[in-house]
């Protein structure tokens, strides 16, 4: 079988003891930042992209890896321990979580957690093994105007999935892809709107950009709600769940898990989006869902299991088609460009070693993370005992050195300044920032498939209509925004999305 | 009622957010050539964005005056918190050279620490030397970037 045979490459990448360090180091950095509330993956990611300059590609990759689904680890714990979302993808875990732990069932909260996480993760490296080929193949089969339709689609639904007013994500999108287009024009070599400035003649970088929305303005946000953290520390001792609770979890692994994987594959899915989902449906199939709010495992485990496939398996469109589903994949591209790696289809043909040994690191990851998580619960919990006045300058030493080091200047440190002051407009205005990194990333792209494409048709704009995969890409997306508009869909995705 | 009034002053704001850079693009990307749709130049598709982004931003603004719109007042905003923080990135970045890693660290440190209400000195202090010397260990030993650590004046 080819596909173990591919495993094989893949875990004898990850089992060097380099890699092994480093997706080590990776996932316990995740679970840390994903305790620690107010500085997420994405921020952590951001402030290490240039520090990774100095690694092998695969190591990088596989850290950046471990970053994102550690943070999903590390984020239920705090959600069940302490009633606070160190994640926004253990949102959900909340309700049941804590008030499991508020019967004293804590440990037995948290194990459920994590063995749905790992059953998860599991199953979502297979997936991702099992799916990369045939969808590297029919990426090849992607010329530029399926390509453009691809991209459109992927950027509909982010802003349909993000918060707050659809047109207003598109918005930013929008403003994203004309952020995008500063720097050099790639066809002609024409400076556009960089002013006589060398340093924007490659355009703006995104990390800068990242880190002064999601890593400063955050930080001033969070100072602004000044709100104290009530710690409900017992002692954490029955880890073991019952005959019972196994009989109530495991169905519901399974369902989150399924949901997980193939809502994380979907462009602008994730982690978050499948953990909502996941309790909808457990809710909704449940013969007791009046027991949902009061402490249900299953309100557990089968969003803990969705979450961590979900993270997992976003990787997918990423490594296949080069499309980032979500805005951490979308820094996992900056990652791959600093190692002059063009995401898309070539990883798997060009690079086989990095990319099955990510993949195959991701299932090293989750086992280290099961048995990382259950015995540390105590020090994670500690943590939060940090008053964040300590925490936020550190945050903001890492952010920028981070940032000074992408290229050595203090030019990118100005520029991380000036999107603190934009990023703390967005949080005021409530506009989404996700839908502007995505646009912003995959602006280049739509542009030269857009021109390619209508070079191609000689102008005419139909020829986006007539290929068939295109117009079925475009279509859905259409469909996407038809929904959205419709009444009863728009308020019931305001109370999902609503966080 | 005379005349449309503003009911939702976040969406209005939001609106004039994307009309703004709408205008902005679009009349900078006048400088471009746009060429034809079959051979696009560098100002098309910009121009093309622009025209998209000022027509959501019109869309947002019109919805916020509309009789229906949810009354939304502006988010207070803490000017102070914003202020020190963004100050002491463009102070790190103006001493990072003069100054080395450690000085410019230690005013990014202590200056952003001024934006927490609970500011104590003797609180910044202890947790400046603790966060400089761990970069140190980490950044300058042990991954090997590329800083100036000390003053300028020194090497």
């Amino acid at each position: 079988m080819d596909l173990f045979h591919n495993l094989a490459i893949g875990f004898s990448t990850a089992a060097q003891p380099a890699n092994l360090l480093y997706a080590f180091f990776g996932c316990l950095l995740g679970t840390l930042i994903g305790v620690l509330p107010g500085l997420g993956p994405l921020a952590t990611i951001a402030m290490l992209l240039p520090i990774t300059y100095a690694l092998p590609p695969d190591a990088a990759l596989i850290m950046l890896a471990g970053i994102y689904y550690g943070a999903q680890y590390g984020g239920s714990t705090t959600a069940i321990v302490v009633n606070l979302p160190g994640e926004s993808s253990s949102v959900i875990t909340t309700i049941d979580g804590y008030q499991m732990a508020k019967q004293g069932r804590a440990g037995v909260a948290l194990s459920t957690a994590a063995i749905g996480s790992f059953f998860a993760g599991c199953v979502a490296t297979l997936a991702l093994a099992a799916l990369a080929g045939p969808l590297t193949a029919a990426a090849l089969l992607f010329g530029p105007k399926e390509f453009f339709a691809l991209m459109i689609l992927g950027l509909i639904l982010s802003s349909v999935l993000s918060s707050g007013p659809f047109i207003e994500g598109i918005g930013m999108v929008v403003l994203g892809m004309l952020l995008s287009m500063v720097g050099t024009d790639l066809s002609t070599g024409t400076q556009r709107f960089a002013f006589g400035v060398p340093q924007l003649f490659d355009g703006l970088d995104f990390v800068p950009l990242a880190m002064g929305i999601f890593g400063f303005a955050e930080i001033v946000k969070n100072l602004e709600q000044d709100d104290k953290l009530s710690l409900v520390t017992q002692k954490i001792t029955n880890l073991f769940p019952t005959r019972d609770d196994f009989r109530r979890m495991v169905p519901a692994m399974l369902r989150g898990t399924a949901l997980g994987t193939l809502l994380g594959v979907l462009p602008g899915g994730g982690a978050v989006l499948s953990s909502f989902a996941s309790y909808t449906l457990e809710k909704k199939l449940s013969k007791h869902p009046e027991q949902f709010g009061k402490g249900a495992i299953e309100g557990v485990a089968g969003p803990e299991s969705a979450n961590n496939a979900g993270a997992q398996t976003s990787f997918i469109p990423l490594l296949t088609l080069g499309v980032p589903s979500n805005v951490v994949m979308a820094l996992m591209v900056g990652a791959m460009n600093i190692h002059n790696i063009q995401p898309g289809p070539e990883v798997m043909t060009k690079n086989p070693a990095l990319f099955w040994g990510l993949i195959a690191s991701m299932w090293v990851g989750n086992l280290m993370l099961l048995i990382l998580n259950l015995p540390l619960v105590g020090l994670w919990v500690k943590l939060l005992t940090i008053p964040y006045r300590y925490l936020f300058p550190a945050i903001m030493v890492f952010c920028s050195i981070g940032v000074y080091s992408i290229n050595g200047g203090t030019f990118e440190v100005y520029e991380a300044a000036v999107f603190c002051v934009f990023g703390y407009v967005l949080i005021k205005l409530q506009l989404p920032a996700a839908p502007l990194l995505l646009g912003l990333v995959l602006g280049p792209a739509i542009e030269e498939n857009f021109r390619r494409a209508m070079v191609l048709s000689r102008g005419d704009v139909s020829t986006f209509l007539t290929s068939p995969l295109s117009a079925a890409l475009l279509a859905a997306a259409a469909i996407a925004v038809i929904l959205i508009m419709l009444p009863t869909i728009r308020t019931r995705r305001e109370e999902a999305l609503q966080e | 009622m005379t005349g449309p009034t503003i009911r939702d002053q976040r969406a209005f704001a939001s609106g004039a957010l994307f009309l703004a850079f709408a205008v902005f693009f679009f009349v900078t990307a006048l400088n471009y050539p746009a060429g034809t749709a079959a051979r696009m130049g560098p100002g098309y598709f910009p121009r093309l964005l622009a025209i998209v982004l000022a027509a959501i931003g019109l869309a947002v603004l019109l919805g916020a005056v509309r009789r229906t719109a949810e009354r939304q007042a502006l988010h207070r905003w803490d000017v102070k918190g914003l202020v020190w923080v963004t100050g002491s990135v463009i102070l790190f970045a103006l001493l990072l050279f003069p100054l080395g890693l450690v000085g410019s660290l230690f005013v990014l440190i202590v200056v952003s620490s001024r934006a927490s209400s609970e500011f104590t000195w003797k609180g910044a202090l202890a947790n400046a030397a603790v966060l400089i010397a761990l970069c140190l260990l980490v950044f300058v030993y042990g991954l090997g970037l590329r800083l100036p650590v000390w003053p300028a004046l020194l090497n």
